[in-house]
């Protein structure tokens, strides 16, 4: 029965780790977004180029935030979650 | 002189090189873990751990403080030598890059924000070496942020701190919660963005290097000896090492002192201020007359 219980936390941490990392959708978009965005203003403006690059990276690197969230969450999901919650489960077992 | 510098320069990282080598025990396939921990001081407060992070991160500052020493000793008004125009380029770059983005009225950054970038840097560059990147430790970049963050707050209290607290209120009182809470978020998020794509990169690398060497194993089994285990492990992982580790490494230092520039721009409220001065310098005019 504990092997059962122990697999359920191992699975839904994992699980939870690849859901988490659905979160990776929002900034691929978004950032594709601005990448274009600033395609286009250099196509018009081509002198304003080193301007536009880096007012860009400055604005990927804002919205690459909630992806990084996720990404943080998923690592605590995979590395450190398990054990605790196993740690967890065998203390309410009583062994 | 110039031949100690340089060696001085790189004496601290072979030096951390030598430490891993010596105290850190080799790990057997694929291990993901946090900094090794050398040992632990006892403090009043608790332990005090002194980390690879910890030690990377003073080698890093010794070798620039060395190499800024090596760049710029015996500098010259005519007949200059190529350090010094690698110095004059690096001190131009970054002062124009501060004052395109904030202003005539912070030059005094420049020193500052060319040390944070080129800590930021060498600390992502690390891993080049085969050391433990400081900056994937959440610790390390946290230190920063923090420092950003009073940065900030000092900038915000320039006003004085009756204007400061009243800019939580702004535009409704309602706000205030919202306010506090997006106050707090910048030092994290600027913690959490610079750590988590250091840290992506050097997951990645691990990831990249242990597949390669299961593949190599399978493809090249039947070579004698260990040979066949390392034949793909050989140069390849180099050309991803690229971009997780010499792009995104500068990168992030890029947009870590470009957000520390901007926030603390931003932050100054600059109208106040300079209405509260001309007021003062009206006030102080006015006692002078009587």
């Amino acid at each position: 029965m504990l092997e059962i219980a122990i697999g359920i936390i191992l699975s839904g941490c994992a699980l939870g780790a690849g859901i988490a990392m659905l979160a990776g959708i929002g900034p691929g978009i978004g950032e594709g977004n601005a990448v274009a965005s600033a395609c286009e203003a250099i196509g018009r403006q081509p002198e304003a180029k080193g301007e536009v690059t880096s007012t860009m990276i400055l604005g990927c690197a804002l919205a690459e935030t909630t992806g990084l969230y996720a990404l943080v969450i998923a690592f605590l999901l995979i590395f450190l979650a398990p054990g605790r919650f196993v740690n967890i489960l065998l203390e309410a077992v009583g062994k | 002189m110039t031949i100690l510098l340089l060696i001085l320069t790189i004496l601290p990282l072979v030096c951390s090189i030598a430490i891993k080598v010596a105290f850190i025990p080799a790990s057997e396939g694929i291990a993901i873990s946090g900094a090794h921990i050398f040992f632990t001081i006892d403090l009043p407060f608790g332990g005090l751990p002194i980390t690879e992070s910890q030690v990377n991160s003073w080698a890093v500052l010794l070798s620039l403080f060395f190499l800024c020493l090596f760049l710029t000793h015996g500098m010259k008004t005519k007949n200059i030598g190529v350090r010094q125009i690698i110095a004059e380029f690096i001190v131009e770059k970054v002062e124009g890059l501060v004052r395109s983005s904030m202003g005539e009225m912070f030059m005094g950054f420049g020193p500052f924000i060319a040390a944070i970038m080129g800590l930021s840097a060498m600390t992502s560059l690390q891993s080049l070496l085969g050391l433990y990147p400081a900056t994937s430790d959440l610790n390390v970049v946290s230190g920063w942020a923090i420092l950003v963050f009073i940065l900030i707050t000092y900038y915000k209290m320039k006003a004085g701190p009756l204007y400061y607290l009243k800019g939580f209120t702004e535009p409704i009182p309602v706000m205030t919660p919202m306010n506090i809470i997006g106050e707090i978020a910048t030092p994290v998020s600027m913690a959490l963005r610079h750590y988590g794509n250091v840290i992506s990169g050097f997951v990645i690398s691990i990831l990249i290097g242990t597949a390669l060497s299961g593949a190599s194993s399978l493809i090249f089994g039947w070579l004698p000896g260990a040979l066949g285990g390392y034949l793909l492990r050989i140069g390849l992982p180099a050309i991803f090492s690229i971009y997780f580790d010499l792009f995104s490494g500068c990168l992030q230092a890029f947009i870590f002192a470009m957000l520390t520039m901007n926030y603390v721009s931003s932050a100054f409220p600059a109208d106040e201020y300079f209405r509260r001065k001309a007021l003062k310098k009206a006030r102080l005019e006015a006692k002078n007359i009587k």
